[in-house]
């Protein structure tokens, strides 16, 4: 939004040098003079335009490194499609990370080994929905989410117990 | 494709077929109080050279895993008689044995196996069979001997002669894992690599005749499901829908398939005309409905379904459109499969926080656990209805296991290596 408002202020100064630059063509001490703020007003405009770009990329980059600070993958309780709070914090950086951009995002969702193998598709499926619902509430656009359920067919952690079973009951934003 | 990759690629697909990956073995861990002794005695050949196959001990083995036969030692027999004459009963009184099969193997085109057994206490012939095909087939050939032996003897037709479906994954810490969907003999011999990819392969499924498969494959990285003939090797991708594709069975004529899509949001219970591709929503339902399975007489589906809070099997009429559920024993019963007779159902069920496999009468409706290891699942019941065949964890590895019907004889298919799961076990094949 930050860049429309700037874009659209230089658009108006431009605009109205123009109009001056017409309209006193008659005089040229006042013409030049004109000029002259038409220019000044432009190059400001320009730099103006050019320091809200920067803040803007220094901002996105800000964006991006807290999302990549808690990392793109959620965490679930046992059988449990709903959201931890710990996942929602995680979830709000990416959000704000997406909301500056027009990316679109793939969520895979996963499960533990226990239980039978379509049904933890179901699950995988429904872990990765409420992720999706989840940023949806919080303004990225439904049609640009995809959801994907591998069910228990790719674990991180081979072994049982629920130490292994913890690293693989996740969704992964990619 | 250039010719170079043309040659590659058919150097790929050889090593595939070629390879041992995830060939089975069978270690028996539990047989029956007493097991009936007989003498397999090895076949006679009667070809030049040496014989192409050992038919007898295809035989002996397929009587061994079965838990109800103990056979005798070869290394034991005083002679190995091929003829009714040459049989001396007091030689295999002496060992203990209650029958003696015999036989002769030719091939002239065909191979031809002639075989007799003997009960040795009354001295008389049980019976005589022939059995004829292709030298190629000589094991598939031996199976059927396996098969008319133990239907003489216990009164169950044999499931020797039939095929496995399974898919094995052999991890690749570097990167993604590979995913194999093999076809075996029962007993595991002959492995043949059906596809194979770096994207995970799932839901195995036999057609009645035995003639085509269907699975689910994430090759496009996304989960649709696919049929593949297997005399043609045709195949055709049938779904490719938003969401869940998954849990193809075949309907008992062999013309629908049963389904699991979440297309329009939720997972539910479809059924598909392999002619039309025309699809009949079957439940409507928030919750998990999945895992679909056919009675054989094809008027009912059961499935599982978590709309009571827990997942429970339910049965769903295609009659009446009635659902009612079946299952009331455990908080946790999920992927029914069906015995031929309609009345004893497999099933996956947690008990103590460990899932067992377990068969539930339909006509008592009692359940009776079969194992007792942690992590078992994916059963699929021989088309005899004796043995049940199941997925479970044995170290930290995925390995096949098998126990009968009531729970008396068990074993294990350990692979070479890697992960081992989903078996489904064919029809009777059609000959």
């Amino acid at each position: 939004m930050k860049q429309f408002a700037v874009a659209g202020k230089v658009m108006t100064l431009l605009f109205t040098a123009a109009f001056l630059v017409a309209c006193t063509s008659n005089d040229t001490k006042e013409q030049e003079a004109a000029a002259a703020e038409a220019a000044a007003a432009a190059a400001a405009a320009a730099e103006a335009q050019r320091a809200a770009a920067a803040e803007q990329a220094e901002g996105q980059m800000r964006l991006q490194e807290a999302a990549a600070a808690v990392g793109n993958v959620f965490y679930f309780e046992y059988d449990s499609s709903t959201l931890t709070a710990e996942a929602q914090r995680a979830l709000d950086a990416h959000i704000a990370l997406l909301q500056g951009t027009e990316k679109t995002v793939r969520l895979e969702g996963h499960t533990d080994e226990r239980g039978t193998r379509d049904y933890n598709m179901a699950l995988g499926e429904r872990r990765a929905n409420s992720v999706r619902d989840y940023m949806v509430v919080n303004g990225v656009a439904s049609y640009r989410i995809e959801t994907v359920s591998y069910g228990e067919e790719q674990p991180i952690a081979y072994g049982s117990g629920e130490t292994n079973w913890v690293q693989n009951r996740r969704v992964e934003l990619k | 494709m250039n010719r170079f990759s043309q040659v590659m690629a058919g150097f790929t697909l050889l090593l595939a077929m070629s390879a041992a990956h995830a060939q089975l073995t069978i270690e028996i861990t539990q047989g029956v109080d007493n097991p009936t002794p007989i003498a397999v005695v090895p076949f006679a050949w009667q070809g030049a050279g040496t014989a192409p196959e050992d038919i007898a001990g295809v035989v002996n083995s397929d009587l061994s895993r079965s838990g109800q036969f103990s056979p005798v030692d070869r290394r034991d027999m005083l002679g190995f008689p091929s003829v009714q004459k040459d049989i001396f009963y007091r030689d295999w009184r002496a060992l203990n044995t209650e029958y003696i099969l015999i036989g002769r193997v030719s091939i002239a085109g065909q191979m031809r196996i002639e075989y007799e057994l003997y009960d040795v206490t009354r001295q008389t012939q049980v019976f005589s069979a022939v059995e004829e095909g292709s030298p190629n087939e000589a094991r598939m050939l031996a199976h059927r001997v396996s098969d008319r032996v133990y239907e003489q003897l216990t009164g169950i037709p044999g499931a020797f002669a039939t095929r496995l479906l399974y898919v094995s994954v052999t991890r690749n810490p570097a990167g993604k894992d590979y995913y194999r969907l093999t076809l075996a003999d029962s007993d595991g011999a002959r492995p043949i690599v059906l596809l194979e990819s770096r994207e995970p392969v799932m839901s195995p499924s036999w057609s009645p005749d035995g003639n085509q498969i269907s699975y689910v494959s994430f090759e496009t990285s996304r989960p649709a499901i696919y049929r593949q003939d297997l005399r043609t090797g045709a195949r055709e991708q049938l779904t490719n829908f938003r969401g869940l594709n998954s849990s193809p069975t075949w309907s008992p004529d062999g013309n629908s398939m049963a389904m699991v899509l979440s297309k329009d949001g939720n997972p539910d219970v479809y059924i598909m005309n392999l002619a039309t591709k025309r699809l009949t929503q079957i439940t409507r339902h928030y919750a998990i409905d999945t895992e679909p399975t056919w009675m054989p007489d094809g008027q009912s589906l059961l499935f599982t379904s978590d709309r009571g809070g827990r997942p429970q099997i339910y049965r769903y009429n295609l009659k009446t459109g009635n659902t009612d559920r079946v299952t009331f024993d455990g908080s946790y019963n999920a992927r029914a499969r069906v015995a031929q007779d309609g009345r004893n159902v497999v099933l996956v069920t947690q008990r103590s926080g460990q899932f067992h496999i377990a068969i539930l009468d339909l006509v008592t409706e009692r359940t009776q656990v079969l194992t007792s290891t942690a992590l078992d699942e994916s059963p699929s019941i021989a088309p005899n209805g004796s043995m049940v065949l199941y997925a479970t964890k044995y170290g930290d590895r995925g390995i096949l296991a098998a126990v009968s019907v009531d729970g008396g004889v068990k074993f294990r298919l350990p692979a070479r290596d890697g992960d081992v799961r989903e078996p489904a076990w064919s029809p009777y094949m059609r000959r």
